[in-house]
């Protein structure tokens, strides 16, 4: 606290420090934001992270590349899939494998249920955060069948583990197109609910239009990505600029909004439901026949050098950095994480704008802590 | 003028947005059918997870009390958190020493459930399990001797 | 009959006492102790049931089931909540104002007790019959914000602080328009006196009456209501999102308990003040020139109708804080003073001119 106390200026004695967190209903996990408040107004804050580092990148440089996968489902568990899928395309990319159109195919629609999955969690937060407590048993309700064909084809509901290096752990199920196109028709009837409920509320409208203004120049220098970057008109999405996986066999709008604020930033969440859902159904009925995993060696070595790879997660750009010395372990790995770049910009919106208006810009920033901490 | 129509359009735009929210809530309100929540304690019986399920590990054993570990260890080298631990001995088997099965150790508090393991059991002899309820009242219960007693090895 | 008029009873209790410990001080007390020992256990009853109530709807609404453990249906479940609180150890907080803190939820479910007296519920049970009772019933049930000020500025926390000074800007504001859509009414019944103001309804209920003007009224009247009782969209002094609990946020056990109930409670004395200035109190459901049906409605005794109508109001309320999200400070006074307040003048004028012409039913 004292160094806290230092570095924010208490200038005025009607001046006072408010501990937001780490245990707080509204930071969705264990951030803690010290917040220098006057009166009800937001003069600037200071978020502490580290409240829950298990130094995950120094685990990995321990384990073998298949097993750095299964860790990379830590940080951001919304974005599970997408994290391991990066993991693997750089191993991928290193050893020059190519992968069956099967395994992209698949890997596609897994990362686009896992950002409906993510999105449908983040609009339940984001009500909750507001005040309307029933979206997140409406968002949830939708989620768990996703979840469910989640489990059902990779044995894990939010930490699935299902990519590994050279294609996918086990080949889908039975029932997984079924369950698919059965969960799209549902989501189909639930979506322009939530509309009804929230996006077209006028006490919803006035709590998110004008609030949280990120301007495009800021969105880029703090490197905020994902549909927040895209919120303030940063056209920044990975699976437009470079296609991995299959998202270049598919037709899929790239969603932008110019309007910079938290409304932007949550109509572009809920257009990307609708894109995930058009993305999955052009995929669904067309996963070829092929191998599920391609032959690897059994202990994976990546040759000397230095790799990145980036995937457009539900949050932002994932990115995964590797320097490799030929051993069978990272010499080095980075992980680039959508939230931490999303959690510096949090200073300079909130500023100025009142305590309530700070709790619906983090929730409009889609914050996972443990991706913060890592 | 003007500020009075917009006034009049803010009053009556709001009421009704306000209004359609209200009929989504309404709407469950009178459909008690769709209540989504499981009764878990009273549905044991019936509830079923689905095959693939990562409950527990545990090792294939058939009826004679015989499993198909050779020891080799290739899951003690896979598994990222070293919660599996292979023991072997060696026996005398016809005048030559032989490496068999002493104890798989498998410490359940220290697993991810990432299924490499499983993946890379030479002869699928490790599998998931339907276990979902695993909660134990001392953390020693959480490790686990997955070779059951007197067990051997299948030919 | 029994449950249609309770004069009779309470009259017999009267004379009782009366005959035993003759006219004066000692009867009076006696009869102040039996009346409010009566509105103490309604208050328990009341305050459980309600609870119970609000959890069962919000889980309907949510698509779960709600308490069903506790009890058949889990009736229980409340009670059983409300023992465990009694149960709970008292925290003392270090620094906080002591007295004050103990005192704060003395004064909010004194504020909603004081209210509840001049409620008529069925004729002849009626606490206390003022010539002016609707401007005692606001005056008396805004005197709850005390209560949660000195709750929030005692507990030494900033949570606390900030609901409290909100809870304050909010409530004093939204008087005003609680104020000024009853004050519609009484133009319309040209009194203030409870009584007076169900015996007006005899024929015709006062928002069939006054038409437009008394549905705009009751409008008011129902969101005004709803943010005086820190409830549903306007809930920014718990703010749970926010502010963790606000002003609450350091009670623990009977004491928050209290705070707990005197919200139900207060939801109850607005539906019920809403119940009897527009919906016709006790009065059943009336149409002038249809006998037969007249007649029928008056097969509900008068008592069964006053809840009926006072729990429908309560369900809305309920319906409010689970659809919408909650307001920001700025704006919820925004609503009020750029909204309310000028529609609420205009409407009295509105109703004031319709009353002068005759143009009412």
């Amino acid at each position: 606290m004292a160094d806290a106390i230092a570095n924010i200026d208490l200038d005025k004695e009607e001046d006072y420090l408010l501990n937001l967190g780490p245990q707080h209903p509204s930071t969705h996990g264990v951030l803690r934001l010290l917040v220098n408040l006057r009166g009800e107004v937001v003069k600037d804050l200071k978020p502490y992270c580290g409240y829950i580092h298990r130094g995950i990148e120094k685990m990995c440089e321990r384990n073998t590349y298949p097993q750095i996968v299964h860790l990379t489902d830590r940080l951001d568990y919304l974005s599970a899939h997408q994290n391991n899928e990066a993991v693997c395309l750089l191993v991928e990319k290193a050893l020059g494998v190519e992968v069956s159109d099967r395994v992209k195919y698949v890997r596609t629609i897994m990362s686009e249920l896992s950002r409906i999955a993510s999105h449908l969690l983040w609009w339940s937060a984001f009500g909750m955060d507001l005040g309307a407590l029933t979206t997140f048993f409406y968002g949830l309700r939708d989620r768990e069948l996703i979840l469910d064909i989640f489990e059902e084809t990779t044995g894990g509901r939010l930490l699935q583990s299902y990519n590994c290096p050279g294609g996918l752990m086990y080949d889908i199920h039975p029932n997984f197109q079924k369950r698919v196109k059965e969960c799209l028709v549902h989501l189909k009837k639930k979506l322009p609910e939530y509309d009804k409920l929230l996006s077209g509320n006028v006490i919803f409208m006035n709590r998110a239009q004008g609030v949280g203004i990120l301007s495009k120049e800021d969105a880029i220098s703090f490197g905020v990505t994902g549909p927040s970057g895209r919120g303030s008109g940063w056209a920044c999405d990975i699976r437009k600029m470079e296609p991995y996986s299959a998202y270049d066999k598919v037709q899929f709008k790239e969603i932008v909004r110019s309007e910079c604020d938290s409304y932007a930033r949550y109509m572009n969440r809920m257009d990307e439901l609708w894109e995930s859902i058009s993305i999955i159904e052009q995929l669904i009925d067309a996963i070829p026949e092929g191998e599920y995993q391609t032959k690897m060696k059994p202990v994976i070595k990546l040759p000397e050098g230095q790799y990145y790879q980036r995937v457009e997660s539900s949050r932002g750009e994932f990115g995964v950095f590797v320097e490799s010395r030929g051993e069978k372990n990272p010499y080095r790995i980075k992980f680039r994480s959508p939230n931490f770049a999303n959690l510096s910009a949090l200073d300079h919106m909130t500023r100025g704008q009142k305590i309530a208006d700070l709790i619906a810009i983090m929730g409009s920033l889609d914050l996972v802590i443990p991706d913060i901490d890592r | 003028m003007n500020a009075i129509v917009e006034y009049i359009k803010d009053v009556f735009g709001g009421m009704k947005s306000l209004l359609t929210g209200m009929t989504v809530t309404v709407k469950y309100f009178f459909s008690p059918g769709e209540i989504v929540t499981q009764q878990y304690p009273e549905n044991r019986d019936t509830l079923k997870m689905f095959d693939r399920f990562k409950g527990n590990v545990y090792m294939i054993h058939n009826d004679q009390n015989q499993h198909g570990c050779t020891a080799c260890g290739i899951c003690e080298m896979n598994c990222p958190n070293g919660s599996i631990e292979v023991i072997a001995k060696q026996v005398v088997v016809d005048e030559k020493k032989k490496k068999v099965l002493d104890k798989h150790i498998y410490r359940m508090g220290m697993c991810t459930f990432c299924g490499l393991c499983v993946k890379a059991c030479p002869t699928k002899t490790l599998a998931f399990g339907q276990e979902y309820e695993n909660s134990v009242y001392k953390r020693s219960n959480l490790t686990r001797i997955l070779n059951k007693p007197n067990s051997t090895l299948a030919n | 009959m029994f449950l249609y008029d309770f004069t009779e009873l309470t009259s017999t209790i009267h004379a009782g006492l009366e005959t035993t410990f003759g006219e004066g001080l000692l009867t009076t007390t006696i009869e102040f102790v039996i009346a409010g020992i009566v509105y103490l256990l309604f208050f328990a009853v009341f305050g459980l049931f309600a609870v119970y109530l609000e959890r069962k709807v919000c889980a309907i609404i949510q698509n779960r089931v709600g308490p069903n453990r506790v009890g058949p249906y889990g009736l229980v479940q409340t009670i059983a909540d409300f023992v465990k609180l009694l149960m709970k150890e008292l925290i003392p907080i270090n620094n906080s104002d002591r007295f004050l803190f103990n005192l704060a939820p003395f004064i909010v479910i004194t504020a909603t007790f004081l209210a509840i007296g001049a409620i008529p519920f069925a004729p002849g049970l009626q606490m206390l019959d003022f010539d002016i009772g609707i401007l005692y019933v606001t005056a008396v049930s805004s005197l709850g914000v005390l209560g949660i000020l000195l709750a929030g500025w005692s507990s030494n926390n900033k949570y606390s602080l900030i609901g409290a000074m909100r809870s304050g800007a909010q409530i004093v504001s939204y008087e005003l328009s609680a104020g000024l859509s009853l004050m519609t009414i009484i133009v319309l019944a040209g009194t203030m006196q409870f009584s007076q103001v169900v015996a007006g309804q005899a024929d015709l209920w006062f928002i069939f009456k006054g038409h437009i003007p008394a549905i705009i009224a009751f409008i008011i009247f129902m969101i005004a209501g709803t943010a005086e009782t820190n409830r549903g969209p306007f809930d920014l002094a718990e703010a749970e999102s926010e502010l963790t609990a606000g002003f609450h946020t350091e009670y623990s056990g009977i004491k928050f308990a209290l705070f707990y109930l005197s919200e139900y409670i207060n939801m109850f004395i607005i539906a019920a003040i809403g119940t009897t200035v527009f919906l016709g109190g006790w009065q059943p459901f009336q149409i002038p020139g249809l006998e037969t049906f007249n007649h029928i409605m008056w097969y509900c005794p008068p008592v069964l109708w006053f809840f009926l109508k006072a729990f429908a109001l309560i369900i809305i309320m309920m319906w409010f804080k689970w659809t919408f999200p909650r307001l920001r400070i700025d704006q919820l006074l925004k609503l009020e003073w750029k909204y309310l307040l000028p529609i609420n003048l205009i409407n009295l004028i509105l109703m004031a001119t319709c009353v002068l012409l005759g143009w009412h039913f």
